[in-house]
């Protein structure tokens, strides 16, 4: 306080006595600082609408009319502060409807079944255990999810510690990142931004709390082994539903895998029946024992093309939200030139992405020529979204088919294709990919010219495969493996060691025992449980990404990444094309095919793949953008997170952990084309 | 202040001040000119001073966060000298890591609680912290935190439409409040050598139920039973080793019972759950024969700091905030409950001393605390003032008594006359009507009040009987969990009830001969141990006892202040509570103890920090700031890292507990 006033005085002594020399020698010219002086205040003061009585002396300078300004907005800030504090609770919202989990408990829905959570890819947070000197004080703060300050402090170092080991895929020799645990790991992921806390307030308001209530939060990051070597974190899932199964009353748990989470999930179920020391050893009934229901939110089963140009090239728009959340930082130079350099660097050490590679090759996603989705139009225009114009929509569709603009026809089978041509010419007139010129080219010399500090895998290209990559081919799914094979070929060595991509032929065959099959719906049975239910759940009406026009990228810059899409590229109006992007119908991250797939026919009935006739359920939510600001993300959206927030969804989750089944929820609910793509997918069953 | 009033008068050109003098010798004309601008009023200071203190705030801030984060250890370094490592950096060079995993029980009122269902006053606070954190809620609506705080006064289970859970994980308990640690140091230096969430365990659980009530309520027992054997699974078979604080240990006491008892009052782990599973039980300042201050909590809620919230929020909690009734909504909070109960002494006489005896009464001196900087000094002290015998002999025995002179006075010169006969011969007067909350001692009358002062003396033993006349209610729901005798025969099937389990004179320890029980706690800082209480004059609906703080010792040395005694302890808990079991109930093969389960006392003298840079000190021995204790940190990773007690160096004592557990007349 004392030194406040010492400072105080002196600013006020200063100015009086300058003024005071000044004045002395040349009054005159002082008169007419004033007058400046004075004019200059007084029109602030008038720009700022206060009335101001008095005029400004000359002790009035401009560090007091700051001050005084600070003090005033601070002032009011405060005073509005308080009136907004004691403003009562109920007069500031709009009066709201009553959600899904009020509106259930007066029908009398109890809790029942315990529930278990299953986070997807990013949602989760990851906080800090042991890391080197430029990560200090950061001990159990998180470095991912939360308020994500420290990336903007110290960028360089938080990628650092979110790497992990690009030959190993596991921690970094000093850093120990690990899963923040509890419901907390994903509730919000980032303040405001809510993942699974709208489901959780409705599910408490039916009664659920801890003991009934688990988030199997686990190391988004990892492969799915891995989690496990690492953390045990498939054991303590096991063990935590085992719990929840005897203490509340021997009652089969619900799990409410989200995006990624539902492989994850998928991964378990095949874990936990298999004899250690490769799984969990809880013997072929566990999952009939203590599993109810899988409700899949948004599941990933069959990938995301999105992880394709991720891997690629680090563009996959949005492909993890956080560019939604600090698009500022990963789109501008922040971190000097190379931000994608760096982000591509960091984001394929994590095992997991290639667990999203779309699986099932050209039978599933389509070949050079043919895709399931054969026929999709896209309709941009916000009007779309209704009802109404939906069904003009498919009024238009049949005319499509009806051989009106056929050759119009996205040829989603191409997932990626260099240049507009490539995407549009028939397969004849295309140069065929080689898969033997990969695998000579891929030995390569190395080029390590010691330009910039951040490695991708790309350097250790010629340029001359560089270029004959993109020499106007254009790759499928299955071609598309071979691509990352040659242009990551290490990332790709460490990451199929745990993740397959392919369709079995025949399930019994010993090796798909091994673990690295179990997330693969395509190469894995169902557990035997006949009792048990699996649910799709999904968003439908916003245009998905599905496959991409890339050129390879002008620059000579040694280290950048050498391929970029090539958004010039735009179809006109109803085309699917739009900036170097084909797109078709999905929940904005997952296309419906990859969603709906195996629930609509996959494991339909009895098949191979599901060898005990699990009952399946499609529940389809259409997307409605919220009609205002006020609204938020909305209580109809059908994004892929944002569906977390869906009172439909909501509901159907809340009536069938209170005990119902799929059919008294009114068995499948569809509205996209899934049934139709899924007849055209020739897969034996 | 000084300074706005100066602005303002230089402001104005009417009055005289420097500013005006000097204008008029350099320029008259200027002094025209300028004469209406120079009108401060006060609302112009006022803005300007807040406008100047928010930039230079702006500003500090700003320079505090580019500064590099090594600046404020530089600064620290050259204030106290070099910083000494910390125990987990130190050890983790002497090459220890992980080996058993390591769980936490906290102990009452550290434990975080969040609301998951509420009322209408509670709305937007979901799963929001009601107690730990900020506290912001106690401050906006105290009367809805109260209501939801609270238990239902008949069950001591939930009221009907509230549910408030604990927080689960690490982050339950690691900071009670921002910024200040409970077990955040311990975690951090574990951290060092290796552990991390998948090797570590918080056992949180709801603290104001009754031990048995977390697992009827929550299932908490089932969870931490299945949550050891999990860690233990997946850690290669390694036992566990158990950090319980405060009333975690008596959390776990019953928790070592219940799991190998039978279900479904157990856990049905079988009668070896424990030996498989645990290593050693290492409690830190364990109230095991509970703690005087419980007593006048429930008889008054005037504990000194029984919640380490009063510490917070001093002022809060002393003034009236609620109106003129914060005591009496505390009363009726806190005596919903049940978890209080386990920390009345227990043992009775034999343990705390009867009229004219107690084990501390001849040989504590209460002046030496003073001089307490170092150990060697303290024992050196100790033994001499001992020695001299100069200390005049405190009756500790007598925790509540009415009156200063009674409190020192010979029994056989004390005039009592019983209560227990008021019970049947006065009636119940209607005190009830004009009292906003309802507490138990508007039911009584004021025959009842004044009978209860006349007994003026009450030991251990009748404490119990008094809470009963008080409290009917609270004591018939809280005496259904908690006993607080010495049980004669420990083999009487009477002891196979939940009730006994938390209490280590009533219960047999686990048959498990290779595990392992310290007792860890600090001493050298003045505990409360016995009270001189009056009869409170106000009016009907007011607390009708007060502790008399006027009565005071006659000299520096002595042990009465504002009315407590108090005797060596760790602020707490007394020495004795804490350290006698392991000192002599438990030790060697006795009946309590009949696997012979080693047990070891270590004790950690306290020394005040230096500095305020040292915060809460690394030396301290108090209940809470000990979880920061180095010592103590270094002994609990070292048996984390395998070691075993003798390989720590065995006991550890300063104070006299051995000499005080000698004089008590147990049968063992």
């Amino acid at each position: 306080m004392a030194s406040i006033l010492r400072l105080r005085k002196l600013h006020y002594v200063e100015p009086a006595v300058k003024c005071c020399s000044v004045g002395f020698e040349s009054p005159k010219i002082d008169e007419k600082l004033d007058k400046k002086e004075e004019d200059v205040i007084s029109a602030n003061n008038l720009a700022l609408g206060i009335k101001n009585k008095r005029k400004q002396g000359k002790e009035w300078r401009c560090v007091d009319s700051c001050c005084w300004l600070i003090g005033c907005l601070c002032t009011t800030w405060w005073l509005l502060l308080l009136l907004f504090h004691c403003w009562p609770v109920t007069l500031l919202r709009a009066p709201e409807l009553p959600g899904p989990g009020v509106r259930l408990k007066r029908e009398g829905l109890m809790a029942l079944h315990p529930v278990v959570l299953v986070p997807g890819i990013v949602t989760g947070g990851l906080e800090l255990w042991e890391g080197r000197p430029c990560a200090h004080g950061l001990f159990r703060k998180r470095l991912w999810g939360g308020s994500f300050t420290e990336i903007f402090k110290r960028p360089l170092c938080l990628l650092e510690h979110l790497s992990l080991r690009y030959e190993t895929g596991l921690d970094p020799p000093g850093i120990r990142v690990r899963a923040v645990p509890g419901l907390v790991a994903a509730d919000y992921f980032a303040p405001g931004y809510f993942v699974w806390a709208v489901l959780i307030e409705n599910l408490a308001k039916i009664g659920y709390e801890e003991k009934n209530l688990h988030m199997a939060a686990y190391d988004w990051r990892l492969s799915f082994q891995n989690t496990e070597i690492r953390d045990h974190s498939l054991t303590r899932l096991k063990s935590k539903i085992e719990l929840m199964y005897i203490t509340n009353g021997y009652k089969k748990v619900v799990v409410v895998p989200h995006s990624m989470g539902a492989i994850y999930f998928l991964h378990f179920l095949k874990w936990v029946e298999t004899p250690p020391p490769m799984g969990g050893g809880g013997g072929p009934g566990w999952c009939a024992k203590h599993i109810k229901a899988t409700m899949n939110i948004g599941p990933t089963f069959l990938g995301v093309p999105k992880a394709v140009s991720n891997l690629f090239s680090a563009e996959g728009r949005d492909a993890s939200y956080i560019r939604g959340m600090v698009p500022g930082v990963f789109d501008s130079a922040m971190l000097g030139l190379q931000t994608f350099e760096h982000v591509m660097r960091m984001s394929r050490t994590w095992d997991s992405i290639v667990s999203l590679l779309p699986k099932g090759g050209d039978a599933i996603w389509g070949n050079m020529d043919w895709s399931p989705e054969e026929g999709h139009v896209c309709d941009f225009s916000k009007k779309s979204h209704s009802q109404t114009s939906l069904s003009d929509n498919n009024v238009n569709n049949s005319d499509v088919k009806g051989g009106f603009r056929v050759k119009d026809l996205a040829k989603y089978g191409r997932i990626i294709s260099f240049g507009k041509a490539a995407s549009v010419l028939h397969s004849s007139k295309l140069p065929t990919v080689d898969s033997k010129e990969f695998s000579r080219t891929s030995t390569s010399q190395t080029l390590n010219t010691s330009c910039g500090e951040v490695w991708t895998e790309y350097d250790e290209m010629s340029r001359q495969n560089i270029q004959n990559v993109a020499a106007d081919k254009a790759y499928t799914t299955t071609t598309l493996l071979d691509l990352l094979r040659l242009v990551a070929p290490k990332m790709m060595r460490r990451a199929e060691a745990h993740f397959s991509h392919g369709i079995a032929d025949d399930l019994d065959d010993p090796k798909y025992n091994h673990y690295k099959y179990w997330s693969n719906p395509l190469e894995t049975k169902l557990p035997d449980a006949p009792d048990m239910e699996m649910y799709c759940l999904y968003g439908v009406g916003i245009p998905t990404e599905r496959s991409y026009v890339y050129k390879a990228s002008p620059s000579s810059r040694c280290k950048s990444i050498p391929y970029q899409i090539d958004s010039s590229h735009s179809g006109e109006d109803n085309s699917c094309l739009r900036g170097g992007v084909y797109f078709v119908d999905g929940d904005e991250s997952v296309p419906v095919l990859s969603a709906g797939f195996m629930c609509a026919k996959g494991w339909r009935g009895r098949t191979r793949f599901n060898p005990s006739g699990i009952a399946t359920h499609i529940r389809e939510y259409r997307h409605k953008p919220p009609t205002s600001l006020l609204e938020g993300r909305g209580i109809e959206s059908g994004a892929h997170v944002d569906i977390m927030g869906n009172s439909a969804l909501i509901e159907d989750i809340l009536r069938v952990a209170a005990g119902a089944t799929g059919d008294e929820i009114g068995g499948d609910r569809i509205y996209s084309d899934i049934l139709r793509m899924s007849k055209g997918i020739n897969l034996p069953l | 202040m000084s300074f706005l009033r100066r602005r303002k008068g230089t402001g104005s050109s009417k009055s005289p001040n420097f500013v005006g003098s000097k204008i008029e010798d350099g320029d008259g004309k200027k002094k025209l000119f300028e004469s209406p601008g120079k009108k401060w009023s006060c609302w112009d200071s006022c803005c300007w001073f807040i406008g100047f203190i928010c930039s230079m705030w702006w500003l500090l801030l700003l320079l505090y966060n580019t500064m590099p984060a090594s600046i404020p250890q530089y600064v620290t370094e050259a204030i106290t000298g070099p910083l000494t490592d910390s125990p987990g950096v130190k050890l983790r060079k002497e090459g220890l890591t992980v080996n058993h995993p390591v769980v936490f029980v906290p102990g009452i009122v550290t434990g975080g609680l969040e609301l998951w269902e509420g009322h209408q006053c509670a709305d937007g606070l979901f799963r929001k912290r009601l107690w730990g954190g900020t506290f912001g809620e106690l401050y906006k609506r105290p009367l809805c935190w109260a209501q939801h705080m609270s238990l239902d006064n008949e069950s001591g289970l939930d009221p009907p439409g509230i549910r408030v859970r604990p927080v689960s994980g690490l982050v339950a308990a690691d900071y009670f409040a921002a910024g200040y640690f409970v077990w955040a140091v311990l975690i951090a230096n574990l951290a060092q050598i290796g552990y991390e969430e998948k090797t570590m365990y918080m056992a949180a659980y709801d603290w104001r139920l009754s031990f048995q009530n977390t697992e009827v309520r929550d299932q908490t027992l089932s969870r931490m039973k299945s949550n050891i054997e999990l860690l233990v699974a997946t850690n290669g078979g390694k036992k566990v080793v158990v950090i319980p604080h405060s009333m975690g240990v008596l959390y776990f006491l019953h928790f070592m019972k219940w799991v190998e008892a039978p279900a479904p009052m157990g856990g049905g782990g079988g009668s070896d759950w424990c030996a498989k599973h645990i290593k050693a039980v290492m409690n830190i300042g364990g109230p095991f024969l509970g703690v005087p201050k419980s007593v006048s909590g429930l008889f008054s809620v005037e504990a000194r700091d029984i919640a380490v919230a009063r510490a917070f929020a001093p002022g809060f909690l002393d003034k009236d905030v609620f109106g003129l009734q914060t005591f009496q909504h505390l009363m009726r909070m806190t005596r919903t409950w049940d978890s209080t109960m386990s920390m009345i002494p227990k043992g009775g006489d034999t343990i705390w001393g009867g009229l004219d005896w107690s084990p501390e009464g001849q040989s504590f001196n209460c002046g030496a605390k003073r001089l307490r900087n170092n150990s060697i000094n303290n024992i050196v002290q100790n033994a001499n003032l001992n020695l001299a015998d100069n200390v005049k002999s405190v009756n500790y025995g007598r925790i509540i008594s009415f009156g200063k002179d009674v409190a020192e006075a010979h029994s056989s010169k004390i005039k009592r006359v019983d209560f227990q006969g008021a019970v049947n011969s006065v009636k119940l007067p209607n005190l009830t009507t004009s009292c906003d909350i309802w507490i138990e001692y508007h039911e009584i009358g004021n025959h009842r009040i004044k009978a209860v002062a006349d007994y003026k003396v009450y030991t251990a033993g009748s404490i119990l009987d008094l809470l009963h006349f008080v409290a009917p209610k609270l004591m018939a729901r809280g005496g259904a969990h908690f006993s607080h005798g010495i049980a004669d025969n420990l083999d009487d099937p009477k002891y196979q009830h939940y009730k006994y389990w938390s209490n280590p004179l009533e219960t047999k320890l686990p048959n498990a001969p290779d595990m392992e029980i310290y007792s860890m706690y600090g001493v050298g800082i003045p505990t409360e141990r016995a009270y001189v209480y009056k009869l409170n004059s106000g009016t009907d609906c007011s607390i009708p006892f007060q502790i008399d703080t006027s009565a005071e010792g006659g000299s520096e040395d002595s042990c009465l202040k504002g009315g407590v005694f108090s005797a060596d302890g760790d602020e707490t808990v007394p020495v004795l509570s804490a350290g006698f079991m392991c000192a002599k109930g438990w030790r060697g093969k006795t009946r309590f103890n009949p696997s012979g389960i080693r047990t070891y006392i270590r004790e950690y003298s306290h020394a005040p920090p230096a500095n305020l840079l040292e915060g809460r000190g690394t030396q301290s021995g108090a209940h809470v700031d000990i979880m920061g204790n180095f010592a103590l940190i270094e002994d609990v990773i070292r048996v984390a890292a395998g070691a075993t007690g003798k390989e720590l160096g065995g006991d550890h004592v300063y104070s006299d507990i051995f000499k005080w557990a000698a004089r008590i007349n147990l049968q063992l």
